[in-house]
């Protein structure tokens, strides 16, 4: 008996198996049927406001191409695969992604981590991929079929010191980053690179992992070196307890971070402690332009909330792909990845995105401020010419930033 | 010297946690020689009984005592319920088994609460509201820098309320000798009329609700919770039993204050001989190591064990 169940278990494996295989082939057609998208993110784990985000902010671009007749009067349908925010399983699933389901492009990830571990993949198998928001410089150099629509950490990172230099006119800024994430680290270095650069110091650099719930030793630590700002380029889960904890040892120096953190779960956690800290980010919806208000209230009617700036560069993202797909006038793999490599100037929610030669995104950044539980623009900092080469060696000499300085209203030092 | 009275006092705080987690597999270890390795994850489900019983009642964040403590004890009711259903359906039946099932026993029920929990609810943080206004008030301050802040005050208090509570519950109440008889002779103790079925029973219920008290405290000050917390603060916790005397009360509450003391200390002073903040998870288990090899027995628990 048990045997009788086992091997109609495996016929009905089996059977299954094939039955995919099948569909899948019969959707890789150049001509007709949807333009099959795979999309992979974090929609369980730890990071997962980022995976439903961006998931969120794809689907709408999609059905939004959709109701307007498709592409050539094909429809685009996405198939969406949960990688929990780990790296191993962002490879299987995008594998799966292109093996199985046969996809023609993919869209993903958010954690650079994540985007690394799968970029390999999609690189092998010639799939061309867009990162809505991975920005280490990294991503991208895996290979020519690799692109994102966001800008770069060393960019990020720049923002930010300008910021804290020319707008705060601080001096000494410490620095607790995430040791494990290739993000952190990277905002890290071009922070540090760039703030030096400009004359200011770094007094103290500390360091944690994800997962970590106490952070008063390193606070502790930074607070005896009585740093004008304290630069935190993590993610929202422990930034939001890094703040409250700032808060309970009576420091005063505001914290500074990065798109990362930017997740409804900050307030929650974080709640009145975030007040006057600052963040570099993609967009920001109080931006009065008709196309990004169009798109907050188009999201808000839809998903009942206000969208973050991975939202805004899921949909993006999808939206670049579809051009380049209309341009291409087809979806094979060379063409599209000639297409999306020749996109410029595309009017982009979080501004006009065109791609340059290391396949990434030229664009400003803004810097807004944290009040009452609200992301308030603060400032907009523009790239020079083109963003520095991704690899090492991009001293933050030459840009200059659009935003600075500041009203002297907002340039208040932040003495303690 | 005030970054030292500070860095104290936050290691100090983290270690009261730990010590709170310790008692509850010190008291287990003591009474059946088992590792409950399901312990850490008591802890956990303690937070998050405690953040449900605050979304059902519409507790929302604000500061108000009598909230947290309302959270507070339902957690702790919630926790040593789970705790008393472990034993009874995964550790009882074993029990006459080696010791060797009943641990592995341990580590499924472990991981099985763990995936349980992440597939109901996911593994994205969480945030537990905020009932002592710690996010908008500014610490109280000491000296010089140092500062405690209401949570951290709080957190010492409750603390040492319970474990003072157990002492007296385990040398001072007839359920507390009876602890005591089944930890030197479970069979001896059943010959002299002692239902240790139900001592062992409420001996897991006390060690639960103690973890679950350590959940929520640590939720007031480190407000982010998770279904993975438990692993790591679980075997720390562990680490710091075994550091003061497995089986042994007092060695617990000390291994738990000193674990936490080391750990901190690495994280702020160990850059300066050339230990980066990172090596704070490693600090325990170095700790660990050097125990087994060195000494044990643990701190105190070198003649007389009093095995509770």
């Amino acid at each position: 008996m048990k045997r009788t169940l086992f091997a109609l278990f495996l016929i009905t494996t089996l059977l299954t198996a094939l039955a995919c295989e099948r569909r899948g082939n019969a959707t890789n057609g150049s001509g007709t049927g949807p333009i099959v998208v795979g999309y992979y993110g974090d929609l369980s784990g730890r990071t997962s406001s980022f995976g439903q985000s961006t998931k969120n902010g794809a689907e709408m671009a999609a059905d939004e191409i959709n109701k307007a007749g498709g592409i050539d009067g094909r429809t685009i349908q996405i198939i969406v695969e949960d990688d929990q925010g780990e790296p191993n399983k962002a490879a299987t699933v995008v594998t799966k992604l292109i093996n199985q389901d046969k996809v023609m492009a993919i869209l993903g990830e958010v954690a650079s981590s994540n985007s690394l571990a799968a970029a390999p993949k999609a690189q092998a198998a010639k799939v061309p991929m867009i990162s809505p928001s991975s920005t280490n410089p990294a991503v991208t150099q895996v290979g020519d079929y690799i692109f994102r629509v966001c800008f770069i950490d060393p960019f990020q990172g720049e923002v930010m010191a300008k910021f804290a230099a020319n707008n705060l006119k601080a001096k000494h800024a410490a620095i607790l980053y995430d040791f494990n994430s290739d993000y952190s680290r990277g905002l890290f270095e071009f922070f540090k690179r760039s703030f030096t650069s400009l004359g200011g110091q770094i007094v103290l650099e500390k360091s944690y992992t994800q997962g970590d719930r106490d952070f008063s030793g390193q606070l502790t630590a930074i607070r005896s070196a009585n740093p004008d700002v304290i630069y935190v380029p993590g993610y929202y889960g422990e930034v939001g307890v890094i703040s409250n904890q700032t808060k309970q040892l009576g420091i005063k120096a505001p914290l500074l971070g990065g798109d990362g953190w930017d997740a409804p779960q900050l307030w929650q956690l974080g709640g009145a402690s975030l007040n006057g800290n600052y963040i570099s980010n993609h967009y920001s919806v109080d931006d009065p332009s008709p196309a990004i208000q169009k798109f907050v209230a188009d999201y808000k009617a839809r998903y009942n909330i206000s969208p973050d700036a991975l939202a805004a560069l899921g949909y993006d993202s999808m939206k670049v792909l579809a051009d380049a797909i209309k341009r291409a006038g087809s979806t094979e793999n060379t063409k599209l990845r000639d297409a999306i490599a020749q996109t410029k100037d595309f009017p982009g929610v979080t501004g006009k995105i065109s791609i340059d030669k290391d396949r990434n995104a030229v664009k400003p950044a803004v810097v807004l401020k944290l009040e009452n539980s609200k992301f308030v623009y603060e400032t907009t900092i523009a790239p020079e010419g083109s963003t520095p080469p991704a690899t090492s060696s991009a001293p933050a000499s030459g840009a200059s930033t659009a935003g600075a300085p500041a009203p002297p209203a907002k340039a208040a030092s932040p003495t303690n | 010297m005030d970054t030292f009275v500070q860095q104290l006092i936050n290691g100090l705080n983290v270690g009261a946690i730990y010590a709170l987690i310790a008692l509850g597999y010190t008291m287990v270890y003591g009474i059946l020689r088992l590792i409950n390795f399901a312990h850490g994850d008591v802890y956990m489900v303690g937070a998050f009984a405690g953040y449900f019983i605050a979304l059902s009642l519409g507790l929302a964040a604000g500061p108000s005592i009598f909230s947290l403590a309302l959270v507070l004890l339902g957690s702790m009711i919630i926790a040593a319920i789970v705790g008393m259903i472990i034993e009874r359906f995964a550790y009882r039946p074993v029990r006459k088994y080696s010791r060797m099932t009943t641990l592995i026993m341990a580590i499924g029920v472990s991981l099985l609460i763990e995936n349980l929990f992440v597939a109901r609810i996911g593994a994205a943080p969480r945030a537990f509201p905020d009932f002592l206004g710690s996010q908008s008030q500014p610490p109280i301050h000491l000296f010089g820098n140092a500062a405690i802040s209401k949570a951290q005050i709080i957190i010492f208090l409750v603390s040492i309320a319970l474990m003072v509570l157990l002492q007296w519950v385990v040398f001072r109440t007839k359920v507390g000798t009876a602890m005591r008889a089944v930890s030197f002779n479970l069979n001896s103790a059943k010959l002299m009329g002692i239902n240790t079925d139900a001592i062992i029973s409420l001996t897991f219920a006390i060690g639960s609700s103690l973890a679950a008290a350590g959940g929520v405290l640590t939720a007031q000050y480190n407000p982010n919770i998770d279904p993975l917390m438990g692993i790591l603060t679980g075997l720390k916790a562990f680490v710091a039993a075994v550091l003061g005397g497995i089986g042994n009360i007092p060695g617990a509450v000390l291994g738990g204050l000193l674990i936490g003391a080391a750990e901190t200390f690495v994280v702020g002073y160990g850059s300066q001989i050339g230990i980066a903040s990172t090596y704070r998870d490693a600090v325990a288990f170095a700790i660990l190591i050097l125990v087994l090899l060195l000494r044990p027995s643990g701190l105190l628990g070198s003649t007389v064990q009093e095995k509770v």
